[in-house]
């Protein structure tokens, strides 16, 4: 079990997703706060809306977004895999959920989360992580503060430093 | 030139720390390899042949004499006494311990450079023109616009790991000098009709293993959008560009598989979206950044070529330098400057610690303090009165930096090769080594005139071989250095990629071919046709039967070495 971070600081995790091999969709869904992958959710959205109180998306770096944009409201918590660190799909995906979807819940990265990428995750939107197996999370939380005053708009910061500069 | 403010500092001293920090954790084991690997690269940290290789950036080939006097330092207390110019304008340093390289920036930090990105797979050192500000055709000074583009770039969080590195070259010149036909983007910048910058904007082009000429996605895109309009492209490219294969990753491969004009409306699609939105830049911004490239304290002087013809005549030596290292500047009186890192004998590109101190001094004393680095691996003074030319030729000349060969044959471009580097196929330097021992007469060069020659060490063609009008390539054949040549490249705005010539040659082969060549343009040539013009109207055909005489014809030799290798060619 990986450790979570969230909202910089150590956290404790409910979420599990539902492993991609298994064919849940003719199966008995199982308890708890699921991750669904997209096509689990596309194929039983109703029951599992009316079976849930607290729903999980669970999304590849190859996720449509499109067509899940008029769902996103369903999910307490969006997971995007990261198949490896230098896979950096997912900051997109972060960064259009919020920004073009404007999607409040909680992004989390998952897969192979490192210390070294939390500072730019936090800046396109994630909040949570589930950090690879074997790191140090109380080491990482150190990343966070990396940089005071980057330069770009993003998700953390819409404001370009050009715009803050003399303010 | 662009001076740092507390933010600018705050961000390198802050990468500094991240940086040590991470060499730190490597160390102990808590990064892996694998997992360092891209963290380093990302800053400019290569493991090479014989040590590790450290790259700085030389943001849009700007440098201020503090700034050489500081590299010099770095080579001689942390590396072998020299650096090595890139075709990027970065300065590579080959032999600093990794346990180092925390120190090498700190110290770099303070005359406000670094090593951010000029590695990995993320946006790398915007290059242009090395004479932008100066150059006698130029429309607008890009370097404004590409220090806004460093700073955009830096710590992207969005595009820190894309499928394969991302280059962008701007020019805001007449003829093209920053190769930008050969970048992922290239930028064109001119004026509208109200006179505000525009940028024709070009993706998809490089050389490497496939070489392919960009292709225009917009034209007269206002400035304010520059950075909301790259960030559409690099947001469809990041998303869809390829990452099962590093050699179908860059994004030229994307542009071809999607065609321009699908490309096109899928980065105009996502553009919509973040059009005008708080990236747009402000003319405050702009302002504000363009002032640190006013004109520097210029006297007035003469139109025409007064200054010039005050200095001695008759000597002919500082006549051939003035015929090659001097190019026109905007301003009357002034010439910019080329101090050639060209000299037979000298890997391309290479400069020792000495000479990067003299040339500080040489920068202060005759341009203002600032010098540039030229992609094809030179320094230039840009603001040279050139009443003062012989002057700074006798100094340049006792420092062996006056080497008169710019724009000619021995100017050539080339990378570190497989003496330093990992993943060349074959040595570089040696083949230029030789090549300039073969051509030493400067009466011979001089009648040759205007010649490209560039030589890579692999495929990934950091010499920019493609586009030169000889290009000689390393290659590997079963364990063996052989050398493949190309003819008719180009840069500029006709730029294009030269055609193979035929099966590769042993390195011992190298010179005999390319004066082979030599030798059909001089029988073809009319008068006052340059290389690339005989080229032209005569084909490639004369070049083969002449290269390949004493073989099958466009088969290669049936030499001993090459025997067991040749039929796979």
């Amino acid at each position: 079990m990986s450790t979570l971070i969230k909202n910089r600081a150590i956290a404790a995790d409910t979420w599990q997703p539902i492993a991609a091999a298994e064919d849940l969709h003719n199966q008995p869904l199982p308890e708890g706060d699921l991750l669904f992958p997209p096509a689990l959710w596309q194929a039983r959205k109703n029951e599992i809306i009316s079976r849930y109180k607290r729903i999980g998306l669970w999304l590849e770096p190859d996720a449509d977004l499109a067509e899940l944009a008029d769902d996103l409201h369903y999910f307490m918590v969006i997971a995007i895999h990261f198949p490896r660190f230098a896979d950096g799909r997912g900051y997109s995906l972060a960064r259009l959920l919020r920004e073009r979807h404007h999607y409040e819940g909680e992004i989390r990265a998952v897969g192979d989360v490192l210390h070294d990428q939390l500072f730019l995750m936090q800046r396109v939107g994630f909040d949570a992580w589930a950090l690879k197996e074997g790191k140090d999370a109380e080491k990482a939380l150190n990343a966070f503060a990396t940089f005071k005053a980057p330069y770009q708009s993003a998700v953390d910061e819409p404001l370009p430093l050009f715009r803050r500069r003399n303010a | 030139m662009y001076r740092y403010d507390n933010h600018d500092f705050a961000l390198v001293r802050e990468r500094v720390a991240q940086f040590r920090d991470q060499v730190a954790r490597w160390q102990s084991g808590e990064l892996t390899d694998e997992e360092f690997r891209p963290l380093r690269l990302q800053n400019g940290l290569y493991i090479q042949r014989h040590a590790p290789m450290l790259r700085i950036a030389v943001p849009y080939a700007m440098l201020s004499s503090a700034q050489l006097r500081a590299l010099a330092h770095v080579a001689r207390t942390w590396d072998k006494g020299y650096g090595h110019f890139t075709t990027r304008h970065n300065m590579q340093f080959n032999w600093p311990k990794i346990e180092d390289c925390p120190d090498i920036l700190a110290y770099l930090a303070n005359v406000e450079m670094h090593a951010i990105q000029t590695s990995g797979n993320c946006i790398r050192n915007i290059t242009t023109d090395q004479f932008a500000g100066v150059a006698a055709d130029e429309i607008i000074d890009p370097r404004p616009l590409a220090e806004i583009l460093r700073q955009w770039s830096t710590f992207h969080p969005e595009f820190a790991f894309l499928p394969r590195k991302f280059k962008i070259a701007i020019s805001g010149t007449r003829e093209d000098r920053a190769l930008t036909w050969f970048h992922d983007v290239g930028l064109h910048l001119n004026l509208d009709a109200e006179g505000e910058p525009s940028f024709r904007v070009i993706v998809g082009g490089g050389l490497g293993r496939t070489p392919i000429r960009g292709e225009v996605v917009r034209e007269n895109l206002p400035w304010q959008h520059i950075l909301t309009y790259l960030e559409a492209i690099l947001r469809v490219y990041n998303l869809q560009g390829r990452r099962d294969n590093l050699y179908k990753a860059r994004i030229k491969i994307l542009v071809q598989a999607l065609g321009v004009d699908e490309f096109s409306r899928q980065v105009e699609a996502e553009w919509a979206h973040l059009k005008d939105g708080p990236a747009t830049l402000t003319r405050e911004e702009y302002e504000r950044v363009r002032a640190h490239f006013g004109a520097p304290a210029y006297k007035t002087l003469p139109a025409g070529q007064a200054g010039l013809q005050a200095q001695p005549a008759g000597d002919k030596a500082f006549a051939r330098w003035l015929a090659r290292c001097i190019a026109p500047h905007k301003v009357p009186g002034y010439a910019a400057v080329t101090l050639s890192l060209k000299a037979p004998g000298q890997p391309p590109g290479d400069i020792t610690a000495a000479q990067m101190e003299a040339a500080a001094q040489l920068a202060d004393e005759f341009s203002f303090g600032e010098a540039r680095s030229s992609h094809e691996q030179n320094l230039i003074l840009a603001d040279v009165e050139q009443s003062r030319l012989y002057e700074l030729w006798q100094a340049a000349k006792a420092l062996n930096l006056a080497t008169p060969s710019v724009g000619l044959l021995t100017d050539m471009i080339c990378c570190p090769g497989g003496d330093f580097c990992d993943l060349a196929n074959a040595k570089s330097i040696p083949i230029a080594n030789a090549i300039q021992a073969r051509f030493s007469d400067l009466d011979y060069l001089f009648d040759l005139g205007e010649l490209d020659l560039n030589i890579s060490g692999c495929m990934n063609a950091c010499g920019h071989h493609h586009v030169a009008h000889i290009g000689i390539l390393g290659v590997d054949k079963n364990d063996a250095e052989f050398y493949q040549i190309t003819l008719g490249g180009r840069q500029g705005s006709q730029a294009r990629t030269g055609k193979v010539i035929g099966p590769s040659f042993a390195a011992a082969e190298v010179p005999d071919a390319v004066e082979k060549i030599i030798g059909v343009y001089l029988a073809h040539r009319h008068p006052d046709e340059v290389f690339l013009d005989t080229f032209d109207r005569i084909g490639i055909e004369p070049f083969k039967d002449k290269v390949y005489e004493s073989r099958a014809h466009g088969k290669a030799r049936p030499h001993p070495a090459e025997q067991r290798t040749e039929q796979r060619t």
